[in-house]
């Protein structure tokens, strides 16, 4: 590892009420990105969760290194997008892996992303839950249905070259990920659905990983019938724009 | 271009043409033989379009991959962690 050994991973940990997952999710990602090598630091980025998540990181911090463990709070809930920003500002990697905290994605695909990234030398590279080995746990008819048809759809309308749209476990070059964020209006559940199309757009060259999503197995689930609403106009928005 | 222009130029130019052969400015014997097929044509490719997409969905949906084994080794992993981090002296909230 002579030419790769100056590339590091800055690992974006949103949260907001993960009390149960963080431990889990921390104790995965130190596990396998001490076997596979990599330099790399994780950046929890808090939005003052009532549960005592902020709590709960900063005993993983002691445990486990300040070096490795960043935190990042904020005072109150401010929303994915600007939390992503927010880390960012913090991050001194040159590449940045974004995830759920929820243990739906799991920290072992990283080095199969970073691998990937390599071989192509990818601007982006995104887990896709609708190819090859890549699956979904915890999902009914219903929730498969829906999710199968947005993406189809979505598949028609926009020809994004992407499988996995509105999938939140992904790898960015640093630079590359900034520029996207600030191309991009929407907020909440369609953000992540925006920055692939955006990347489309702007050329950047996107590479894709199967990974399988295991649904949240501790604390609420945020996804609702708006969402729904959220994802057709946000469809309809990039349909007419890009 | 955006995507929304090239499916309003696209059915443009089908359009065109469907109408086209439709008007008889293209002198056709295959057209006056058969006139309804061609009048119909683009509620038939919608609706076979829009069967086949339904298929298509309910195939991938059958055939969503369920990842048991994932969430059976992440369950393990679970466990291991909360032992692993009990030992080095996280407290885990009640
Ligand atoms: N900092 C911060 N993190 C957030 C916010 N909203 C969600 N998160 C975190 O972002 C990740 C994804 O959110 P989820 O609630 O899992 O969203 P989802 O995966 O679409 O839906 P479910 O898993 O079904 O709840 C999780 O790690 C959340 O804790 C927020 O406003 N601020
Ligand atoms: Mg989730």
């Amino acid at each position: 590892m002579s030419s790769s050994s100056s590339n590091k991973y800055s690992i974006l940990l949103p949260t907001y009420n993960e009390v149960q997952n963080l431990p889990i999710i921390i104790w995965l990602l130190v596990k396998h990105m001490n076997e596979s090598g990599h330099p790399y630091e994780i950046i929890i980025i808090d939005d003052g969760s009532p549960d005592g998540t902020l709590e709960a990181a900063e005993q993983l911090q002691k445990i486990y290194g300040s070096d490795k463990i960043l935190l990042r709070p904020r005072e109150k809930k401010l929303g994915l997008g600007t939390a992503y920003i927010h880390g960012i500002k913090h991050a001194t990697g040159n590449f940045i892996i974004i995830m759920d905290a929820d243990l739906s994605h799991h920290p072992k695909f990283i080095s199969e992303f970073i691998e990937k990234q390599k071989t192509g030398d990818y601007d982006v590279v995104t887990g896709t839950r609708y190819v090859g080995t890549g699956g979904v746990h915890g999902w009914d008819f219903k929730r498969k249905l829906v999710s199968r048809g947005a993406n189809l759809l979505t598949q028609i309308l926009l020809r994004p070259g992407v499988s996995d749209l509105t999938g939140s476990f992904r790898l960015y070059k640093k630079d590359v990920l900034e520029t996207l964020i600030k191309s991009c209006v929407s907020k909440g559940y369609v953000f992540q659905m925006e920055m692939i199309i955006r990347a489309r757009e702007k050329n950047y060259t996107i590479g894709e990983v199967p990974i399988t999503f295991v649904d949240r197995v501790y604390g609420e689930s945020k996804l609702g019938g708006s969402e729904i609403v959220q994802f057709a106009l946000a469809l309809l928005y990039m349909f007419a724009t890009t | 271009m955006t995507k929304l222009m090239e499916w309003v130029l696209a059915a443009g130019a089908l359009g065109a043409i469907w109408l086209a052969l439709l008007t008889n400015t293209v002198e056709n014997s295959l057209v006056k033989d058969h006139f309804k097929l061609l009048l119909l044509s683009p509620i038939i490719f919608v609706v076979l379009f829009g069967l086949f997409s339904l298929a298509l969905v309910l195939y991938r949906v059958f055939t969503f991959n369920n990842c048991d084994e994932a969430a059976v080794e992440l369950q393990k992993e679970i466990l291991e962690a909360k032992e692993d981090l009990k030992r080095l002296g996280f407290k885990f909230k009640e």
